[in-house]
């Protein structure tokens, strides 16, 4: 399967529908990058004209400023806008909600103006079309699936059901944890807390919301936010549960179970 | 001699006013410290706001039961404040229950339903009592209400079962004066619930009685002059600055940040020079350091706090024993602005005491815990925005102080030169692509 950058497009006179905005963990972690291969695998069966930015993506600036790094921020935002600007982009998917916080809510006022996706939104518009068929009898049917809200989707940008019908869709038996929806426990990795140890206290945030995620007695935990995947499965490690328990994201488990 | 009370209620309702709106200028002056922002975009989208997160305390109704309580003596405080406007001309009129022969038998209905009110508050506040001394709510029982706050609280409810017990107890002696024809008592009709007091008083002379219903009235009024002042001092300014702080809460996504027009365009003129303007002068600061940096508006929300603490039983910092409260931040914002205020009071002009909100009032620690996840946000029922207070101090902390965890600096500066969080060669961002080709 050939992956084209926009570079290469433009070469060859040709625009993609939309831009897949790959982000950083989904380019460099090795973990991540299988949901990202997993997206590109049913963008690319479905038919959906795509291209990647490749070696002129960079960091949105999400951790820098969310640390109170501004002036990294801004250098990085004015890059990117700059490239996408450059390319003429018009719509971007990507699989990462902080990219996708980022490039919707604060890249406007600084000059970057774009029709921004979450994967599971277009997810869910591909199942809704007919786009993407699902094998009867999947992987998925009649288990147990918790899905975990990412903060940076639920509450900050109330994209609460997508992930959710897109789950439905898999004739799964979706069961939800204690604290769900707007009242979803962080997994601990925002803020630019991923990069840093904790600050002294009696328990890991992961491990809080895994423990609560076990409870659920689900055998798969669906994320939709590389970092939350991450958070997720440290935590269950730390139960000793990674045999019984499997933290997917979305697009993995929807990849999964495409005819 | 006649007149001496109807002075004396005037000379009350002056002094009470008077003091109150001195307080309530100190504290408008105290917020406008603050950074200017225009909040006033979209008022129809706010007035929605005020309706349905103020008045009609939507956010509250997460948990129903509790909500439910809350809104009896939210809505019987509220609404005896219309019997109230009777004692009030009452007192200056030297008139006695002025409005029931202009409304007749409503007035008989009214007061028994401002009674029925009355008497749900008071079940309410023990209710309450309970839940926060006796119960062991970890909200109610966290180290941040220590001392004043705690007694704040409990203050307040005590305050309300005694206001609304004077109001029947005035009803109940009335009554009992009006079943023996005394002189100014006029017939009222039955109040269902002082009624049921009556027999406590049925064994005083007239004139007793005449005292205990007159004591009565003068407690209840001097009771609420007092509350009134009391308010700005206090956790229950909520009930009114609730209403404006829903309307000028934030529109935006909760996942946006508030941007810095100041860096991005100093980010801009170091990229495109020819842009810059002549008499372009760097910003004096980055970030809050302290109170006169914030923008009125987390003024505004410290001031409207009323310490509930459901940020707090939210935040994942909070629940996994890290320092980070965001009920904390709020009022360690309201003390020191109030130091600030106390010291603009004593000096004119605010002299430097040699504090600010940060690390004075509020430690790196707690900012570093923050996950910046919105749970906090999305959890206050009178809409503040802890989270935009956090950020604003990081910013200082990052910007103007180069503080950072030692592996913050390793991040940032592999951002800066390999586009990445991560030490990873930009020129392997794709591979997972070219590996797909294969």
């Amino acid at each position: 399967m050939k992956i084209n950058t926009m570079a290469e497009m433009m070469a060859a006179g040709e625009t993609p529908e939309v831009l897949f905005w790959v982000g950083c963990a989904g380019s460099f972690d090795q973990r991540a990058q299988k949901i990202t291969r997993a997206f590109a695998t049913i963008l690319d069966k479905v038919g959906v004209k795509f291209a990647i930015l490749g070696k002129e993506e960079a960091c949105t600036g999400d951790p820098a400023r969310r640390a109170g790094n501004e002036f990294l921020f801004q250098m990085m935002a004015y890059q990117n806008i700059q490239v996408l600007n450059g390319y003429g982009i018009k719509k971007i998917v990507t699989t990462c909600p902080h990219c996708f916080n980022t490039l919707k809510n604060e890249y406007p006022e600084l000059g970057g103006t774009y029709e921004v996706l979450h994967h599971t939104t277009l997810l869910q518009q591909l199942i809704d079309e007919g786009k993407i068929k699902l094998k009867e009898g999947g992987e998925f049917k009649g288990k147990k699936i918790s899905y975990h809200d990412s903060c940076y989707l639920g509450r900050a940008n109330d994209i609460y059901e997508a992930p959710r019908k897109v789950l439905e869709a898999l004739d799964a038996e979706l069961v939800e944890m204690k604290r769900c929806r707007s009242n979803g426990l962080c997994c601990g990795a925002g803020g630019a807390q991923m990069f840093k140890e904790d600050e002294p206290g009696n328990k890991r945030i992961n491990i809080e919301r895994a423990d609560e995620a076990l409870e659920t007695g689900a055998g798969f935990i669906a994320s939709a936010c590389p970092f939350c995947n991450t958070m997720m499965t440290d935590g269950i490690k730390n139960r000793e549960k990674e045999n019984e328990v499997a933290v997917l994201d979305v697009a993995e488990m929807i990849a999964a179970s495409m005819q | 001699m006649h007149y001496i009370p109807q002075i004396g209620f005037l000379v009350l309702a002056v002094i009470g006013s008077f003091l109150f709106a001195r307080k309530a200028g100190e504290i408008k002056r105290n917020i406008l410290l603050g950074k200017k922002e225009d909040l006033s975009n979209d008022p129809g989208k706010r007035w929605n706001n005020l309706i349905l997160l103020a008045l009609g305390q939507k956010k509250m109704f997460k948990n129903p039961l509790v909500a439910l309580l809350h809104l009896v003596v939210y809505a019987g405080f509220i609404i005896i404040n219309i019997e109230v406007l009777e004692i009030v001309l009452d007192g200056i009129l030297g008139t006695h229950r002025l409005f029931l022969p202009v409304l007749g038998s409503a007035y008989t209905w009214l007061i028994n339903f401002f009674e029925l009110l009355a008497v749900g508050v008071i079940v309410v506040c023990v209710i309450f009592l309970i839940r926060r001394n006796l119960i062991k709510l970890k909200r109610f029982i966290s180290k941040d209400l220590n001392g004043w706050p705690r007694s704040d609280a409990n203050y307040i409810l005590f305050t309300e079962i005694v206001l609304m017990s004077l109001f029947l107890c005035m009803n109940a002696a009335d009554q009992v004066l009006q079943g023996r024809g005394a002189e100014h008592y006029h017939t009222t009709g039955a109040f269902f619930f002082s009624d049921m007091l009556t027999p406590l008083f049925n064994g005083f002379s007239d004139e007793t009685l005449v005292g205990i219903e007159r004591s009565a009235w003068w407690l209840h009024i001097i009771g609420i002059f007092i509350f009134l002042n009391y308010l700005p001092y206090s956790k229950h300014l909520h009930i009114i600055l609730a209403f404006p702080n829903a309307y000028y809460a934030r529109l935006e996504p909760q996942g946006k940040l508030k941007n810095m027009p100041a860096v991005q365009n100093e980010v801009l003129y170091a990229m495109q020079p020819e842009l810059m303007p002549a008499d372009a002068a760097p910003p004096a600061s980055f970030g809050a350091k302290d109170v006169f940096d914030l923008s009125w508006k987390n003024l505004l929300d410290a001031y409207s706090c009323t310490e509930c603490g459901r940020c707090t039983a939210s935040c994942p910092a909070n629940l996994t024993g890290k320092l980070l409260s965001p009920r904390k931040i709020m009022m360690a914002t309201r003390d020191r602005l109030e130091d600030v205020g106390r010291n603009i009071n004593l000096n004119k002009t605010y002299q430097d005491d040699g504090k600010s909100l940060l690390h004075d009032y509020i430690t790196v620690e707690e900012l570093r815990a923050c996950t910046t996840c919105n749970a906090c946000v999305e959890a206050c029922p009178v809409s503040i925005a802890p989270l935009d207070i956090i950020m604003e101090l990081r910013r200082s902390l990052i910007m103007e102080e180069s503080n950072a965890p030692q592996e913050w600096n390793g991040t940032f500066s592999n951002i800066e030169n390999n586009f990445a969080p991560w030490k990873f060669s930009p020129d392997e961002r794709d591979r997972w692509a070219t590996e797909m080709a294969s």
